[in-house]
């Protein structure tokens, strides 16, 4: 059997939970409020501020940085075809966690067009990172795969190391600020930051799915793909942009929540094959719902503490990933 | 059937990497419907011959005409609908079913943003069948042996419906039948569609068997190109691979053969 589950019934699965995931979570929280609740309440309760300023967005939010994560992952373990690359691995996660520690340490406060500074610095670094790793790529004329996932591999280390030393460098407060910024977070008031995201998200979606068939022919090979008539250069600089520049992004406003761009599309590839005609919306569709229910869970669990969203997704995914991984059927995935 | 105008007209082909001069004045023409192999000794540059073809590798210097018009002058697509390609087997493993890698096959003919339509799915099920692959088309590709695959590869180059397929080592690490099988295929393909065939070997014998014209390489210059029976002889063997052979002829056919050496 190619396929281990029939995509009809998991795309069916998906549909639903999707929906329970708009529907349901915003009512979750620290403190539970029902429909009933909102109905009966007053215009101005606190009630309604809760679910319609902070839940629906902070949902919403989450939802867009699980799709653009998990996305962003599929795209480069394809192009790459390397199980391990996602735009983190090419040194975005790290760009943007150095962005956003230098801004905390050197405590400069500013914003624009009502964006945090920390965001806007975070989205510089991971900019910054990929503009390095392809200007380093370039200087080997040719965009080879492996320079190119070395390159990013190499940029990160020196990158965590800068933020090592920066953290030295703070003091307490900022110490354990650019630690909490760190683990990930998903804090957001009103839609700003969801219309910010949508078009990015979105645009990054489309730039995928438009290139569905390449990465069909990339996931065989190279040089297969070139011969089945790729232009391999132009999809694969046109990938590496949008899709780091929206994983970009996603980690100025959420932080490095890595495991989620690296395991979605794993887990959709193990379930319904790697065809990405259904994977691209599968994996958009599973990064957005399991993004959400971790950030719900990890503000729910010890309410009214939060557990920080990037220790929750892995704490959760990561067993579930190992049990499906080691299952029958898995092997000749990889 | 063989138009004036050759399929494929290739004209002082070179290539290097750095100062080392893989590929030197190349000129060779396969005409529709001809089966040409390229032999020659490892690092001749037989594969880089291919990949200068299928645009993989730019080639340094040369003219390549297909049907009269520029290689250069096409789209990746608008060659890969002309040429299909079937490297050498590294190893990487298709993490598709096989009717889905045959379907991305396609690729040239299928628009972005929409599914593979109807003439697509006749055309790979079509050469599904071809390859005798009808009974494994739901199977992953990693799950087929060696021979299986390689069916799987030319199917998928069948799909691309060129009328050139360029072959980097077809039948090599195969068994004797599965071998044959593949050479078969190839021969079916060649006979019934006029599909020329480019393709690169080690097998002497199945080349002399069953191709046309032979092509031979050492050092990245021309060392043969003329009629596949005249190769196998002594004088031209010596020259291409620097080392002695025996013949025997082929007891039913009389087709001069080579023969595996003797240790001493």
């Amino acid at each position: 059997m190619s396929v281990t589950v029939s995509r009809a019934g998991f795309f069916a699965v998906l549909t639903v939970l999707f929906m329970a995931t708009l529907i349901v979570l915003p009512f979750l929280g620290a403190s539970t409020i029902t429909p009933w609740d909102l109905l009966t309440s007053a215009t101005d309760a606190i009630e309604r501020e809760i679910v319609f300023s902070i839940r629906i967005p902070r949902v919403l939010v989450a939802m867009l940085c699980g799709a653009g994560l998990g996305l962003g992952g599929m795209s480069f373990q394809s192009m790459f075809r390397n199980p391990l690359a996602t735009p983190f691995t090419l040194g975005v996660a790290s760009g943007a966690s150095l962005g956003a520690a230098l801004y905390i340490q050197i405590g400069v406060v500013f914003a624009f067009a009502g964006i945090s500074g920390v965001t806007l610095a975070a989205f510089a670094g991971a900019l910054t990172s990929i503009a390095v790793v392809y200007g380093l790529t370039r200087l080997r004329q040719e965009l080879s795969g492996n320079t190119m996932l070395l390159a990013g591999v190499a940029l990160s280390f020196f990158f965590s190391s800068a933020i090592f030393f920066t953290q030295y460098l703070s003091d307490f407060t900022q110490s354990f600020r650019i630690m909490r910024w760190l683990m990930g977070g998903l804090e957001v008031h009103g839609f700003g930051t969801v219309l910010e995201l949508f078009p990015i998200i979105l645009g990054g979606l489309l730039v995928v799915l438009y290139l569905t068939h390449d990465l069909n022919a990339l996931a065989t090979g190279e040089e297969e793909a070139i011969g089945r008539g790729v232009n391999v250069a132009r999809t694969r600089n046109l990938l590496f942009f949008s899709v780091s520049f929206m994983v970009a992004a996603v980690t100025a406003t959420c932080g490095p929540i890595g495991f989620i761009g690296m395991m979605s599309p794993h887990i959709c590839r193990l379930l319904i094959g790697a065809n990405h005609r259904y994977l691209t919306p599968a994996t958009a569709l599973f990064g957005a719902i399991f993004l959400a229910w971790c950030d719900t869970l990890a503000r729910t669990l010890i309410a009214p503490a939060e557990i920080p969203v990037g220790i929750f997704t892995a704490l959760l995914g990561g067993p579930f990933f190992l049990w499906l991984l080691l299952s029958k059927n898995a092997g000749h995935r990889f | 059937m063989t138009t004036d105008a050759p399929l494929l007209k290739v004209t002082d082909l070179s290539f290097s990497i750095g100062e080392k001069q893989i590929l030197h004045n190349v000129s060779f023409d396969i005409k529709t419907g001809e089966w040409v192999s390229i032999v020659g000794p490892n690092g001749a540059g037989k594969s880089t011959l291919l990949k200068c073809l299928m645009r993989i590798l730019k080639m340094d210097a040369g003219d390549v005409r297909f049907l009269g018009k520029a290689i250069s002058h096409l789209s990746q697509k608008a060659l890969a609908t002309r040429i299909a390609y079937v490297p050498q087997s590294t190893g990487v493993v298709s993490p598709f079913s096989v009717r889905e890698h045959v379907t991305l096959a396609r690729y040239a003919h299928l628009k972005p943003l929409c599914g593979p339509q109807k003439r697509d799915m006749e055309v790979v099920e079509s050469c599904i069948a071809e390859a005798g692959l009808s009974q494994l088309a739901g199977r992953s590709v990693s799950s087929l042996s060696g021979g299986e695959r390689q069916r799987v590869y030319l199917a998928a180059a069948f799909a691309q419906e060129a009328q050139l397929l360029l072959l980097d080592e077809p039948n090599t690490f195969l068994d004797p039948k599965c071998s044959f099988d593949v050479l078969q295929l190839l021969q079916n393909a060649n006979k019934n569609r006029e599909t020329a065939i480019l393709s690169v070997t080690h097998d002497i014998n199945a080349a002399a068997v069953c191709s046309d014209t032979m092509l031979a390489l050492r050092g990245g210059e021309i060392m043969y190109y003329g009629e596949a029976t005249s190769f196998v002889q002594d004088a031209i063997l010596q020259k291409v691979y620097e080392a002695p052979f025996s013949f025997v002829r082929h007891p039913e056919t009389g087709q001069k053969l080579t023969l595996p050496w003797r240790l001493s």
